[in-house]
């Protein structure tokens, strides 16, 4: 029987029953008394100087209340980022600015030139048409091979060749590597692209900036994942506002996925335009505008190599990899294609030596950054790719290959070459659930079946490892981290026995609401409804660091405990006081107080009524009141890993590939609410076969962006999608944070990429196509093309 | 400027537009009703779905003058006269049928409209029913499990 | 959008007298609203065509049924007078909140080269009802987004002659689920047969004359001819030239095989 409550229960949530009612509050929903409207005027071109923004007409007309361009900002810092990597040859990576309106020239279709605040949005848009630019078109360079070739247009003139940084990891096994492949006694060779994505929540961004005058407060609402960081981060480095007169706010988010993890350049406009102004302003940006300025995910061209000897152990990998950046660094953009993605390439096997060379290359397009899974899926991706076309050139069966290399139960904790050390795992544990509930067994009837209907069944595997909770801050800080990755609680217990927890991190789909609680149930021993989560507004609570990267149990959740565990503590001194006994002797139990041997006992509710009214309180000795809190900064990642399972139908007449089923085998250590991980793991794989079968950000030669809507970006519908079979039951929990839970945020999206390429490239051999490899998205048109050119 | 009349979730509401006044910001702007959502700029997403006279539409891809003398239900006249969530609303939430929450009012309208006109669904005619609806964070597979515990709550309840 | 007047006409002559010059008409909106949006138009008034009474119903005819131009997809994919291909390929167009508003009127009027129902105009040859005259569709139909209505015109309805074999395969384009190639295939009693092919032709829907020409001889699947040369055939993001031209052979087999 499941719990009701508390941890490992599946309590629905309580979020739920307004966002079911229309009163959810996101950002758009609030209106500010007086507020004016931004529009922005965005370059149309991918590349060009800008010789001239004349706004004189612009300004003249009906409700413009005042325009803003590139000069505004001249005395005011650009766009930070957040992370600096250095080069092989111990160089910094080159780090161009990025300025909040765009300067001299325009660099991406999208690129901010100028920004209209009126008295709505139309006359707003109405005087943005007006602006006069002179723009010289440049020619853009697109294509990254292209842009490092040293005939292509420069995107800055900071970055000599377009480079970002050329990074080696571990340079220190580069040689050991390369001389691996010289003996092997098979290499396999796989170059393939990681396809570039939009995040696309569904939540549009939008951002208000308020300011007080007379205390000289500014406050910003935004669709944000982390508004401290975003504090932070505009505050100190981009307009000058001490924290103390800068409150953000981020109520409800209507998805993130990374997306909304940045700082971007309209926050930092709203901001400012309220504080100039002395009014009001709110942009609200719609889905044309957010293909053309939200960060993009992914775009990787790797090529890959595995090593083996005779019986299919792997002896080496290397890799190349050319990862776009686009035409200015996003936020936490470095570090995705170096330490999420290199510290991966282990995954779930002993292979002895890896080295990855990743060049960082700048481009006319949209800043690239993380999108959910953020480097791990690339990782998973070329190396279960790789990992399948070997099996199939050796005749190895792919679960046997992976078994064969699997590191083994008893070896944690294991350290890899690529610095990670894994804390726990079972990998074969998470094979033999995936080969169970996926129903192995059956598959080959599942083919004849499918044949008959003149369909070629294919069945794709993966084994995928993911690092969460990036961590701790002091090795993140050499790594090159600008920012800390700890999380904080602060955790108040009222005097009537309610608990309030303030989290650093952000809810934004996840159900922090309903979790947190159940945590602290659990350990105070109280129903769940009298716990509330407050989240996401720097003016009520602790300075935290946000969502992302899988990270909100398994550091904000640890946080949390800490700050009850304080709780505990004091209240336990209190209690004992009350009982007239010592406190090593006191006992907390489902929320009871009592004295070992005797039969004395305090609830928790009038231990919390004593440290507000401490009439009988040990007041010499501790402070009235139950409030504490924790910062919690994690010793080491966590690495939920799994195995999935994926089949597919490919019809070879118009290469429509549909996915018949999909199975999940995870093992995120303890489990906290099953049905919301469940949740989570559905929508992480919706998004992964999204991206292996229909999504794709492409731009044109001249760097226009040809997939700019959802009429040409195609997002995963549900008659795409299947039911998916979702099993948790593998647990080997995290050995280093007090819940023992690794996180499930992203798994399924890292994990079922691979699984469906794999599928569908089983299918076409099937089928008699020797077709070896394909790119994503496997869309109709490019799984044709592959069988006739295989013919 | 033109006036426009319609009942909203059962009430008389009127008021002043321009031409070019969608319903979603007649609903959204002029009633505050907040809870129909905008998600696109091409009438694919269906976050902003509502019923009128009987049918489900994208009000972000219809005038309000066009609306005019129209009976409109959203989201926020989905719950029992109690004020307790309604069925469909109910089912989402039990089934874990929603994460960021954006998308629902969309997804629950919708549903609404299918179980009108098909109390009993299959899991491909749920599937089909949604292809006007967009969601990001599910897979889907909770609102299809929705959908199909909805069905079952209502054939029940009759 | 830029701001225009807002007419709301409740008969042709009313709708024909307040178009001409910026004016236009709109019938359901779903594609010209989002185009507004995008300020790719500046009407000076918008013309509202859906509550026009002689446009708004089905009216079946000995041998053929008519379609009131302000009919939405979902009413003709709910109607038993209509011929079921023409229900079915109605029934597939946008989605169900799309169908519920958007028009045959509106679709024929604009002639996107990836819309469904000029297949099946073209695939049945209907007669086009215009505010100025009846076009048989073999002459309405005049390349992508470019029809035989004149300035200020209006369609005001269709008629389908009865088929005595037809169907309609549409392969959607993944984003929009608009035809990436859609093949209408219909045999009149007298064994005429008529093949007409959208989504796939850079001068918007049209006839495959091979297509039909081995069809009236044998009207089965298996002499459908192999790809039309990909000439003059679209190619972007969701598919080459040559995979529609290939989609057009594949959905004209699967069409007749239909029937």
């Amino acid at each position: 029987m499941p719990k009701d409550s508390g941890i490992g229960a599946p309590s629905k949530r309580r979020e739920d029953v307004r966002f079911l009612t229309g009163a959810g509050n996101y950002t758009d929903d609030i209106n500010v008394a007086g507020q004016k409207y931004v529009v922005f005027l965005r370059s149309s071109v991918a590349h060009g100087n800008l010789n001239k923004v004349d706004t004189a007409a612009a300004a003249a007309m009906p409700g413009v209340v005042h325009i803003f361009t590139g000069d505004d900002f001249a005395e005011i810092g650009g766009l930070p980022c957040g992370w600096q990597i250095h080069s092989r040859d111990g160089e910094p990576m080159a780090e161009p600015p990025h300025p909040v309106l765009a300067r001299g020239k325009v660099r991406h279709v999208g690129d901010p030139i100028a920004a209209v605040v009126a008295d709505s949005v139309e006359q707003a848009r109405d005087a943005a048409e007006a602006i006069e630019l002179d723009i010289e078109e440049l020619p853009a360079v697109v294509d990254m091979t292209d842009a490092i070739s040293g005939n292509a247009a420069q995107v800055h003139e900071e970055a000599p060749n377009n480079l970002c940084y050329d990074w080696g990891f571990v340079e220190e096994n580069r040689d050991a590597t390369m001389e691996a492949f010289e003996g092997a006694h098979h290499v396999t060779t796989l170059e393939l692209i990681n396809n570039r994505l939009v995040a696309n929540p569904m939540e549009p961004r939008v951002c208000i900036g308020d300011f007080n005058a007379p205390s000289g407060e500014s406050t910003l609402y935004t669709t944000s994942q982390n508004p401290h960081v975003i504090r932070l981060l505009m505050g100190a480095f981009v307009l000058g506002i001490p924290e103390h007169k800068l409150r953000v706010i981020a109520p409800d988010v209507g998805g993130g996925f990374g997306a909304k993890i940045y700082h971007y350049a309209e926050e930092a406009l709203c901001t400012f335009a309220a504080k100039t102004l002395k009014m009001p302003v709110k942009w609200t940006c719609d889905r044309s505008e957010a293909f053309i300025s939200d960060a993009q995910g992914r775009d990787h061209k790797t090529k890959i190599e595995l090593a083996l000897d005779a019986d299919g152990k792997f002896l080496a990998i290397r890799t190349e990899t050319l990862a776009n950046m686009g035409a200015y660094l996003s936020t936490f953009a470095p570090a995705v294609p170096t330490w999420l993605h290199g510290t991966l390439m282990a995954g779930t096997y002993t292979t002895p030596l890896i080295y990855c060379n990743v060049k960082a290359v700048f481009t006319n397009t949209l800043p690239v950054d993380a999108y959910r899974g953020a480097g791990r899926p690339e990782a998973t991706y070329q190396l279960e790719r790789v990992i399948d076309v070997a099996a199939r050139e050796m005749g190895i069966d792919p679960v046997e290959i992976r078994r064969r290399n699997f590191i083994p139960a008893d070896a944690y904790p294991y350290q890899t070459p690529v610095a990670v050390a894994y804390d726990t795992g079972d990998y074969h544990g998470t094979m033999d659930k995936l080969v169970e509930v996926a129903d192995f067994a059956g598959f080959s009837a599942r083919r004849e079946a499918s044949k008959a209907k003149g369909k070629l069944r294919g069945l794709g595997i993966c084994s995928y490892i993911e690092a969460c909770g990036i961590a701790p801050s002091a090795l993140v800080g050499q790594l090159g981290a600008r920012a800390g990755l700890f999380e904080s609680c602060t955790v108040r217990v009222n005097a009537a026995g309610g608990v309030v927890v303030m989290t650093g991190s952000h809810s934004h789909g996840q159900g922090h609401e309903t979790t947190f609680p159940q945590v602290v149930s659990e350990m105070l021993g109280m129903p769940e409804e009298m716990i509330e989560i407050v989240h996401g507004d720097t003016g009520r609570g602790p300075m935290g660091m946000g969502t992302y990267g899988s990270r909100s149990i398994a550091v904000g959740g640890a946080a949390m405990v800490r700050a009850t565990e304080k709780i505990i503590a004091k209240a336990t001194r209190i209690a004992a006081h009350l009982m007239e006994a010592s406190h090593e002797d006191v006992e907390f139990k489902d929320g009871m107080f009592s004295v070992a041997g005797t039969d004395k006992q305090v609830d928790f509710g009038s231990v919390a009524l004593s440290a507000y009214v401490p009439h009988n309180y040990p007041l010499e000795t501790l402070e009235p009141g139950l409030e504490e809190t924790a910062f919690y900064d994690p010793s080491n990642f966590t690495y939920p890993a799994g195995a999935y399972a994926c089949e597919v139908e490919v019809d070879e007449d118009t290469g429509v590939v549909e996915i018949a089923s999909f199975a999940a085998a995870d093992d995120f250590g303890n489990i906290i609410n099953p049905m919301i991980v469940d949740g989570q793991v559905h929508g992480g794989i919706g998004q992964g076969i999204g991206q292996a079968l229909l999504e794709n950000c492409v731009y044109d030669e001249s760097g226009q962006l040809a997939s700019g809507s959802f009429m040409d970006y195609a997002m995963p519908r549900a008659d795409d999608l299947p039911m998916y079979t979702v099993d948790h039951s593998s647990i080997t929990p995290c050995t280093h944070n007090p819940l023992g839970v690794k996180g499930c945020g992203e798994a399924g999206a890292i994990g079922s990429p691979p699984a469906v390429i794999n599928a569908v490239v089983d299918a076409l051999q099937s089928g008699g196509h020797n077709v070896t490899h394909l790119d994503m998205p496997a869309s109709p048109d490019r799984v044709w093309a592959a069988i006739q050119a295989a013919k | 400027m033109p006036t426009v009349s319609m009942t909203v979730n059962g009430k008389s509401v009127s008021g002043e537009v321009e031409g070019r006044t969608l319903l979603v910001q007649f609903l959204r702007d002029h009633l505050s009703l907040t809870g129909t959502h905008v998600g696109c700029d091409t009438g694919q997403c269906g976050a902003c779905v509502v019923n009128v006279n009987g049918d489900s539409m994208k009000s972000c891809n219809m005038l309000a003058a066009s609306a005019d003398g129209a009976e409109v239900k959203t989201i926020e006249g989905m719950a029992n006269d109690d004020g307790s969530l309604g069925v469909i609303q109910q089912a989402f939430q039990d089934n874990h049928g929603l994460q960021c929450g954006f998308c629902t009012p969309g997804m629950v309208m919708t549903a609404d409209d299918l179980l009108a006109r098909n109390p009993n669904p299959s899991e491909v005619e749920i599937r089909e029913y949604l292809e006007g609806n967009l969601c990001r964070c599910t897979g889907y597979h909770n609102i299809v499990k929705s959908i199909q515990a909805a069905s079952a709550a209502m054939t029940a309840g009759e | 959008m830029y701001n225009f007047d807002y007419v709301k006409a409740s008969s042709v002559a009313d709708a024909t007298a307040a178009l001409g010059g910026d004016a236009q008409a709109i019938s359901g909106g779903q594609t010209l609203i989002p185009t507004l949006k995008a300020r790719l138009g500046q009407p000076s008034s918008l013309v509202d065509l859906s509550g026009v009474a002689e446009m708004s119903g089905i009216t079946a005819g000995d041998g053929s049924v008519t379609i009131g131009g302000a009919v939405t997809h979902h009413a003709v994919s709910e109607s038993g007078d209509v011929p079921a291909s023409v229900a079915a390929l109605a029934a597939g167009i946008g989605d169900p909140a799309v169908r519920h508003r958007g028009t045959i009127g509106g679709s024929v009027a604009n002639n996107d080269p990836s819309a469904c129902y000029p297949s099946a105009c073209l695939g049945l040859g209907a007669t086009i009802h215009t505010s100025g005259g009846d076009v048989a569709a073999d002459d309405y139909f005049q390349g992508m987004f470019d029809t035989a209505l004149g300035e200020g015109q209006i369609v005001t309805g269709v008629t389908f002659p009865t088929p005595a074999k037809a169907n309609y395969q549409k392969f959607v384009q993944p984003a929009s689920r608009f035809a990436l190639v859609g093949v209408f295939v219909s045999q009149m009693a007298d064994g005429y047969v008529r093949v007409a092919v959208t989504g796939a032709s850079e001068s918007g829907v049209f006839r495959w004359s091979d297509a039909e020409t081995a069809l009236a001889g044998n009207f089965s699947a298996d002499v459908v001819p192999a790809a039309p040369s990909a000439d003059g055939m679209i190619a972007d993001l969701h598919g080459s030239a040559a995979y529609r031209a290939h989609l057009i052979s594949v959905m004209t087999k699967r069409a007749v095989a239909a029937c």
